[in-house]
C-alpha cells in the first residue's frame, strides 16, 4: 500500500526544509538568497507545522443496537 | 424349550443397551493417535484412535466439534473423552467423542500453531502485505472494549502526548465466543469510513483463552483485508497473537500501539523543531555577521565623525592663518619697534645734533672723517663742518697725546 498524498507532499517539503537550512548554515550565500531562502523557510515550517496539527483533538465513539448494528457517534466518556 | 430367536436389530440393540449401562464406558478417557481422520460434509468427524495392538473407531458429532479450536488430522496424539456406544446398522461399537484434547501443549496452542503455519503459508504475514504506517494520523479507529485497560492506557498515551489526533472507539467484546465477530465487523465498519488513517486492534493482557479472539482465522482475515493499515497490540510484551503477524505492525502493549500510532508525527514534530531553530540560527548568524561587518565599518572615524575628517585640516588652516596673521602683526611691530629704535639711536648718534652743540667734525680734502692726528700731515688742509657751513685750515703742526 502506498503512501497517502499528503503524507508525500509532507514529506517533500520537509526535505525542501532541510536543504534551505543546510544552504544558510554553510554561510556561501549573499544576503539576499539568504534572505530569501530564510523567508522561503519560514514558509515551509508554516505548512508542515500545520500539516501536523491540523487534525482535531477528540475522542469519539461509535454506538451500537442489541443486533450489533453501528449508529451515531458520540463523544466518549472516558469517566465510564 | 424353545429358544428366543432375536433378529440382528434386536441383539443391536440389546449389547447396545448392556455397554451404555456400564458405568466405565459411559464416561471414559481414551489416550491414543489419531488416524483415518475424514470430517464429513455433515459436519461429523470420522476416525480411529489407535495404539500399538488395537484400534478404536471415533465418532465426534457437528455439535461436539463446532468449538473444536484446532484442526483434528492424521498422526495426532490425543486424549478423548465419551462413551462407548453400539452403532447398531453395522454392529459396531464406537466411542463417541465429546471432547478431544492434543497430546502435551493444549489444544489452544495447538490451534495457534496450525493457524499460524496455515496464514503464513497462504502469505498473509508476508512483509511485502505491510502496509505503511501513515507518517501523520489525523484519525485513528480504535477496536476495543470500551471499559478495559487498553484504552485507557492508549488514551493516556495520546494524553501525555498532547498529540493533535482524533480517536474514534469501535466497541467490540475482546474475549469470549462472540469477541472475533465483534472485532471483524468493527474493523469493516472503520473500512467504510473515509476520514479513519489507521486502526488499532488491542486488548489488555490476559491468559491465552481470554487473548483467543485475537488468534481467530476471521479476525485474522479481517485484518489482512483492512485497506487501512492496522496496528495490532495485544496482551504483554510477550504474547504473540495471529492478529500481530497478520498486522501491519505489531506493538507488544495497548500503550505500545498508540506510541507507534504517533511516533513518526512526533518524530517528524522533533525534526521540524529542530530544522526551525537551525534555520533561525543560520539566518541570525548571518545577520549578526553583516551587522558586525557594517559595525565595524560604521566604526571607522571617517563615519563616525565625517567632520573629523576636515576639522582637522581646518584647524590647522586657522591656526596657520592665525599665526600668519599674528606673525605679520608681530614682525610688522618688531620692524616698527626696530624702527623707531634705529630711528632714536640713529638721532641720538646723529652729529648734527652734537654740532649743533659747538663740536665740529673734521674732513680732510675728500671729505673722510678724520679722526686721529696720525691721519694727516703738516700742510695738509683739513675742514671743519660746523652747523652752517665749512672752515678750511692748513695743519701747522701735531702734538697732543691720545686721549683715549
Amino acid at each position: 500500500m502506498s503512501k497517502k498524498n499528503e503524507d508525500i507532499e509532507f514529506e517533500k517539503a520537509l526535505e525542501e526544509l532541510e536543504k534551505i537550512v543546510e544552504k544558510l548554515e554553510s554561510g556561501d550565500l549573499s544576503l539576499s538568497e539568504s534572505l530569501d531562502n530564510f523567508s522561503d523557510g519560514v514558509e515551509l515550517i508554516k505548512y508542515c507545522r500545520n500539516e501536523l496539527n491540523k487534525a482535531e483533538k477528540k475522542v469519539e465513539t461509535v454506538l451500537k443496537d442489541n443486533e450489533g448494528e453501528f449508529g451515531d457517534i458520540v463523544p466518549f466518556d472516558e469517566e465510564e | 424349550m424353545a429358544h428366543k430367536i432375536y433378529s440382528v436389530s434386536e441383539l443391536n440393540k440389546y449389547i447396545n443397551q448392556i455397554i451404555k449401562s456400564d458405568e466405565i464406558l459411559a464416561d471414559l478417557y481414551i489416550k491414543g493417535e489419531i488416524s483415518n481422520f475424514y470430517h464429513h460434509n455433515s459436519g461429523h468427524m470420522y476416525f480411529t484412535i489407535k495404539d500399538e495392538k488395537s484400534a478404536v473407531k471415533a465418532v465426534m458429532f457437528k455439535s461436539r466439534n463446532k468449538n473444536l479450536k484446532y484442526d483434528l488430522k492424521d498422526g495426532l496424539e490425543v486424549t478423548a473423552h465419551g462413551s462407548i456406544g453400539v452403532y447398531e446398522p453395522r454392529g459396531q461399537y464406537q466411542f463417541y467423542v465429546d471432547d478431544i484434547n492434543p497430546k502435551g501443549k493444549g489444544s489452544l496452542y495447538l490451534a495457534y500453531e496450525q493457524l499460524k503455519e496455515k496464514l503464513e503459508k497462504e502469505g498473509l504475514f508476508a512483509e511485502e502485505e505491510k502496509a505503511d504506517i501513515p507518517v501523520i494520523p489525523h484519525k485513528i479507529g480504535v477496536v476495543t472494549s470500551p471499559t478495559g485497560a487498553a484504552i485507557r492506557d492508549i488514551l493516556s498515551v495520546v494524553k501525555r502526548r498532547f498529540e493533535n489526533v482524533s480517536l474514534l472507539i469501535v466497541p467490540s467484546l475482546v474475549q469470549g465466543d462472540r469477541a472475533a465477530s465483534q472485532i471483524v465487523s468493527a474493523i469493516k465498519y472503520l473500512n467504510k469510513k473515509e476520514d479513519i488513517d489507521l486502526i488499532i486492534v488491542s486488548r489488555g493482557g490476559g491468559s491465552i483463552e481470554q487473548l483467543w479472539p485475537f488468534n481467530e482465522e476471521k479476525v485474522a482475515r479481517a485484518i489482512f483485508e483492512s485497506k487501512i493499515p492496522v496496528i495490532s497490540g495485544v496482551g504483554h510484551e510477550t504474547d504473540f497473537s495471529i492478529s500481530d503477524f497478520v498486522a501491519d505492525l505489531r506493538a507488544p502493549t495497548p500503550s505500545a500501539a498508540a506510541e507507534l500510532a504517533i511516533s513518526n508525527k512526533v518524530d517528524l514534530e522533533n525534526k521540524l523543531d529542530n530544522l526551525s531553530n537551525r534555520l533561525e540560527k543560520a539566518a541570525e548568524l548571518k545577520i549578526k555577521n553583516r551587522k558586525d561587518k557594517l559595525k565595524s565599518i560604521a566604526e571607522k572615524q571617517v563615519f563616525r565623525r565625517p567632520e573629523k575628517l576636515f576639522s582637522d585640516k581646518i584647524q590647522k588652516l586657522d591656526n596657520l592663518s592665525l599665526k600668519l596673521g599674528w606673525n605679520i602683526k608681530k614682525n610688522f611691530n618688531e620692524a616698527q619697534k626696530k624702527f623707531n629704535l634705529l630711528n632714536s639711536k640713529l638721532d641720538s648718534l646723529s652729529p648734527l645734533k652734537t654740532i649743533k652743540r659747538g663740536y665740529s667734525v673734521l674732513t680732510d680734502e675728500n671729505n673722510t672723517t678724520v679722526k686721529s692726528k696720525d691721519e694727516i700731515n703738516r700742510g695738509d688742509y683739513i675742514y671743519n663742518i660746523l652747523k652752517d657751513g665749512k672752515i678750511k685750515s692748513e695743519v701747522i703742526d701735531k702734538e697732543g697725546e691720545n686721549l683715549e
